[in-house]
């Protein structure tokens, strides 16, 4: 398909509405610039056209099954939608709840934040949140400065984080830009060490980051040992809210013994994401922690009027402008309100009955590691089809073949040839057993045809791509 | 496939040491592992090391990963061929996908042999 630009032929453009208008109808003719925009010259229809071609190439969940682990790519219901286009909600300006007598007008906007912060930490079990930060890693971030927040008052030194090797790749990243040191430990068994954990946990030591269920989709069962171990050097326990989505109903990281949380309320409270809209990573804390919120946070008065509250004067101050991303409050708060506690204990349920039920179902045909009870995904590996020279990459093309987006592949590190699966509660048995037929018979694909594999993607658009060039050659910009 | 005449760290770094100088790479199980190397983050001259400490990181199509110090020394010479021809660490990880001479302190302590090596690879691979 050519760009828009190569379809461009110079003096063809749209139509304005009335006889003899221009751009300097609009715009003051000092205003405009003197050489041409390098912008394409096409006809309405050659525009309409052209953008629709592309949207029709766009892969979504809308259309097709999404099983991207670690990403819950899950359905969101479209009533989500509405709420979140209510004009009352989307003509409001931000900065109406911080002017002098202007909160009346705000009031609506002002309770959906303080109800959604009251919801997420119900389910948490968390003492108060913030809604602000933008996306899941900007509220790990916020999290381990809220950490730093902590210790610096209590005059404590700390250098250290522990990141365990089955944790969130991000982890490490936001732990070393909030100026952390990263202490890896080894998983045994696909969980958390307790023995690999004493050996490196000391005074230094600021907290630990981990998720539950880690990345495997396995319980941490030595939690409780954890939070103890842990406590005894006072390092806070960081929870990575992006499998929460596992547990939401059955376990409250806030009663375990957790002191900050993150929610990606674009994974787990089905808001859409991955390129269709925006993130959404509120932070929960314990009641030691409160006082570090980032400001402003919404407050309520006996009367039952809400505002803003800037008077935390140990606040880390501001993390994001304005409020965070509003719209996709109203999603989740909508989204939470529908489902009630049951609904989103179920959504849980269905979450970790149906990675179970593909894992069952693929057991005997993909090398499964870490082969037992998982929660809401699961981890194969390509190893029973590498001596066929067919590698997780050559599954992932073959699966692009058959009209799905591909699994993660390559992660997490510590699996070889990893195929990440996460069905997610949203997707019924049919399309379940649809996709896992297609992976087996991928999978004896390998055994009888391996060069077709090799070959794959064969009815996309575009072929299989030169990832390695695209890497060491990166053009990231176009000269217009 | 594993060469005789070079020390190895059970990070999958290699290091031949001549005199006070050593030589040091990725081995070629850590390259295949990896895959195609897009991107080397290696250390300057002048910086020091504690062996097992962290000096650089590779990044593959695949997977970003960390390279570590087999010895304790100071960086003498750094490959910086390898900044735009990340494909020698593919091609010849034990020749022109050499990564940095360090002048050791001490002598190297931990480090295994080609037959101990091939018993960290083997234990990897199953």
């Amino acid at each position: 398909m050519k760009t828009i630009f190569e379809k461009s032929v110079a003096g063809r453009e749209g139509c304005w509405p009335c006889e003899g208008m221009s751009e300097e109808a609009y715009i003051p003719s000092e205003l405009l610039r003197d050489s041409d925009s390098g912008l394409p010259s096409a006809s309405e229809l050659d525009v309409v056209r052209h953008f629709t071609k592309l949207s029709q190439r766009n892969y979504g969940v809308d259309g097709n099954f999404y099983p991207l682990g670690s990403c819950t790519m899950k359905y969101n219901p479209k009533f989500t939608e509405i709420a979140a286009a209510m004009p009352g909600f989307t003509q409001l300006h931000p900065v109406l709840p911080q002017l002098q007598g202007a909160g009346g007008l705000c009031q609506g906007a002002l309770e959906v934040m303080y109800e959604t912060e009251r919801m997420l930490a119900e389910i948490t079990g968390m003492d108060a949140y913030t809604m602000h930060p933008m996306a899941g890693a900007h509220g790990e971030l916020t999290g381990v400065m809220l950490m730093a927040a902590y210790h610096r008052d209590h005059g404590n030194k700390k250098t250290k984080i522990i990141i365990p090797d089955s944790a969130h790749g991000t982890n490490p990243a936001s732990a070393t830009i909030a100026g952390y040191e990263i202490v890896s430990i080894e998983s045994v068994d696909g969980i958390i060490d307790t023995a690999a954990l004493a050996e490196v946990l000391d005074d230094d030591v600021a907290g630990m980051m981990m998720t539950c269920p880690n990345t495997l989709g396995l319980f941490e069962k030595n939690l409780p040992e954890i939070v103890k171990m842990l406590r005894k050097v006072d390092a806070l326990l960081y929870y990575d809210g992006a499998n929460l989505n596992a547990i939401m109903g059955k376990m409250r990281v806030g009663d375990v013994g957790f002191d900050i949380v993150h929610w990606n309320l674009h994974k787990t409270l089905a808001t859409p994401h991955g390129g269709g809209g925006p993130g959404s990573g509120p932070v929960g804390v314990s009641e030691k922690l409160i006082p570090y919120l980032p400001i402003s946070r919404v407050a309520k008065l006996e009367d039952g009027q809400f505002y803003l509250d800037y008077d935390h004067p140990k606040s880390i101050g501001y993390v994001a402008p304005f409020y965070g991303n509003f719209g996709v409050f109203l999603k989740a708060y909508a989204y939470m309100l529908r489902l009630g506690g049951k609904g989103l204990t179920r959504a849980s349920e269905n979450a970790v009955l149906s990675a179970n039920y593909m894992r069952k179902r693929l057991e005997n045909h993909f090398e499964i590691p870490y082969n037992r009870i998982c929660m809401h995904e699961f981890v194969a590996s390509a190893a029973l089809q590498i001596p066929k020279g067919v590698h997780a990459l050559d599954i992932a093309k073959a699966l692009l073949d058959k009209g799905y987006h591909a699994p993660t592949i390559y992660f997490p590190l510590i699996v070889p040839e990893a195929i990440m699966i996460e069905p997610t509660e949203t997707e019924n048995k049919e399309t379940l057993d649809t996709f896992i037929d297609d992976l087996i018979a991928i999978s004896e694909m390998a055994n009888t045809n391996p060069e077709a594999l090799h070959a794959a993607p064969v009815t996309l658009p575009v072929s299989r791509l030169d990832e390695t060039k695209a890497a060491r050659a990166m053009e990231l910009t176009s000269d217009l | 496939m594993i060469p005789k005449d070079l020390l190895y760290a059970k990070s999958h770094e290699w290091c031949m040491v001549e005199g006070e100088i050593a030589t040091v790479g990725i081995t070629q199980f850590a390259q295949e592992q990896l895959g195609d190397l897009t991107f080397i983050e290696l250390p300057e001259v002048g910086d020091t090391f504690e062996a097992g400490s962290e000096m650089g990181s590779v990044e593959s199509v695949k997977a970003a990963s960390e390279i570590y110090a087999p010895v304790t020394g100071e960086v003498v010479e750094v490959n910086t061929e390898l900044e735009d021809a990340p494909e020698n660490v593919n091609e010849e990880p034990y020749g022109s996908g050499w990564m940095l001479k360090f002048k050791i302190k001490g002598a190297p302590e931990g480090l295994l042999n080609a037959e101990g090596y091939t018993a960290v690879i083997d234990s990897e691979s199953h």
